[in-house]
């Protein structure tokens, strides 16, 4: 397709944040073009404030001077956009089934391991641990293909995209073993493919920045006790 | 078994807003269904098999097929029962607004909401009321863009965020009744007083709507139950 034909996309993300990388992988799955503005999220532009004044964050799509925000309803609106690759399945209980494993990482998942990760109280971080293995569990049992979506990416797939490449850097800036391949054989080779996939792979950040950027983080709060 | 033949259940309780969602879209599209009510305090085998991860109401069991999560329940119906009306708007970019303010209600508004009754004091109240009215204020303003002059959010027709937004309102009005200040009224918010009563007139609404004073009455059954602080 020619640019025109996708009409105006403008897209907001910024370097690390999961949520901007998520439409960032479904606007390219889609060979969709589109103007990127990196923000900085400590100085947003007008620009973002403008089509987001409600939660004034990264991801936010553009199309044809109409703002849309927040990852999974963006995911959703280039779904049923766009067509060269689909992010949901057509059938209804497959497709709430998504929905419901896409809401179950952001809601449970993705909290549990922030909580793992950077808290410092001892049984605070227990607790944190043993939710996110067991939310962990939950996916390594509804993962019976390569991919969540099945033989290609679908929206759950992009939206685990965090366990798939930030936490395993997350593990290593902070002494965690969440995602054992002993424990999560499935969720551990699912991980490599999904990074490793030719679009993915392209449009994730450096690894070594993101494991910098979290050594930091972990020495700043180990520090402050 | 055709999708038609298939037998549908409800697991839900009458008060929660969640489970009110679900039964507003099953009777839009006049779907004939069994409402299997829990009993408050405890969760039925059915519910803790069909709902392992969050046991949580509402689940839709369809056949065989449990779906959990009401707006994703919604989506569900309004996929499974094509024929009008449609419950989601048609255009992609209307879809995304929509489901965008019923994420903000859910992950920002309700939670204010919730913590009303258990707030810790007076400085804490007043900082969630204000919150409740800060969001009133935004889907005030969403409703007369949304809306564009129509009666509700889906247009000339109840559409999903009006039942992502409206099932809230019984709960709404025991706060103010608990707090006797209004949030929702002609002088604060116009549009959505008139879209409040538009929207509990509405046929697929109104046999299931909750009635305030039975929700007053329930509220102060579980905060009699609450732990002392």
């Amino acid at each position: 397709m020619a640019k025109e034909e996708y009409g105006d996309v403008k897209f907001f993300g910024s370097g690390g944040s999961p949520y901007a990388r998520r439409v960032q992988i479904a606007l390219k799955l889609n060979g969709v073009k589109y103007q990127h503005f990196e923000e900085d999220i400590r100085n947003k532009s007008e620009l973002l404030l403008k089509y987001n004044p409600i939660h004034k964050k990264v991801p936010v799509l553009v199309h044809n001077d109409k703002p849309i925000a927040e990852s999974l309803v963006i995911l959703e609106y280039i779904d049923e956009t766009w067509k060269t690759h689909p992010l949901l399945p057509l059938n209804p209980y497959h497709r709430a089934l998504a929905r419901f494993w896409s809401r179950f990482i952001d809601d449970k998942v993705l909290p549990a391991i922030q909580e793992a990760a950077w808290t410092v109280e001892v049984k605070k971080r227990e607790k944190a641990i043993e939710e996110a293995i067991e939310g962990l569990r939950y996916l390594e049992k509804e993962l019976n293909g390569k991919f969540f979506g099945g033989e290609t990416i679908g929206m759950v797939d992009i939206a685990a995209a965090f366990i798939a490449f930030w936490l395993p850097l997350m593990e290593e800036a902070v002494g965690l073993k969440l995602l054992t391949h002993d424990k999560f054989p499935k969720l551990h080779k699912w991980s490599q493919e999904f990074c490793s996939h030719p679009v993915v792979r392209e449009n994730l950040p450096p690894p070594s920045r993101l494991l910098g950027f979290f050594k930091a983080r972990y020495a700043s709060i180990t520090a402050s006790k | 078994m055709s999708k038609g033949e298939e037998e549908v259940k409800l697991l839900g309780a009458w008060p929660s807003p969640f489970v009110l969602r679900a039964r507003i879209a099953l009777n839009m599209k006049s779907v004939r269904y069994e409402f299997l009510q829990e009993t408050f305090g405890s969760k039925s085998q059915l519910l803790l098999q069909s709902n392992p991860v969050h046991k949580k109401i509402p689940v839709l069991i369809h056949g065989d097929k449990p779906v959990c999560e009401s707006l994703i329940i919604v989506e569900y119906i309004d996929q499974v029962w094509s024929s009008p009306p449609s419950i989601l708007p048609s255009h992609p970019y209307d879809r995304a607004v929509a489901r965008f303010w019923a994420a903000y209600l859910d992950e920002k508004w309700f939670p204010a909401m919730k913590s009303v009754q258990g707030a810790k004091g007076e400085e804490e109240r007043k900082a969630l009321m204000q919150q409740l009215e800060e969001g009133l204020a935004l889907m005030e303003s969403a409703y007369h863009s949304v809306s564009k002059g129509k009666p509700f959010f889906g247009g000339d027709r109840v559409g999903y965020l009006d039942i992502a937004f409206g099932c809230y309102l019984g709960w709404l009005r025991v706060i103010e009744s608990f707090s006797g200040l209004k949030l929702l009224d002609h002088a604060k918010t116009p549009g959505l007083a008139q879209w409040a009563q538009a929207f509990c007139a509405h046929d697929a609404v109104k046999p299931v709507m909750p009635e305030t004073d039975k929700l007053i009455e329930f509220a102060k059954v579980l905060m009699a139950k609450a732990p002392p602080k």
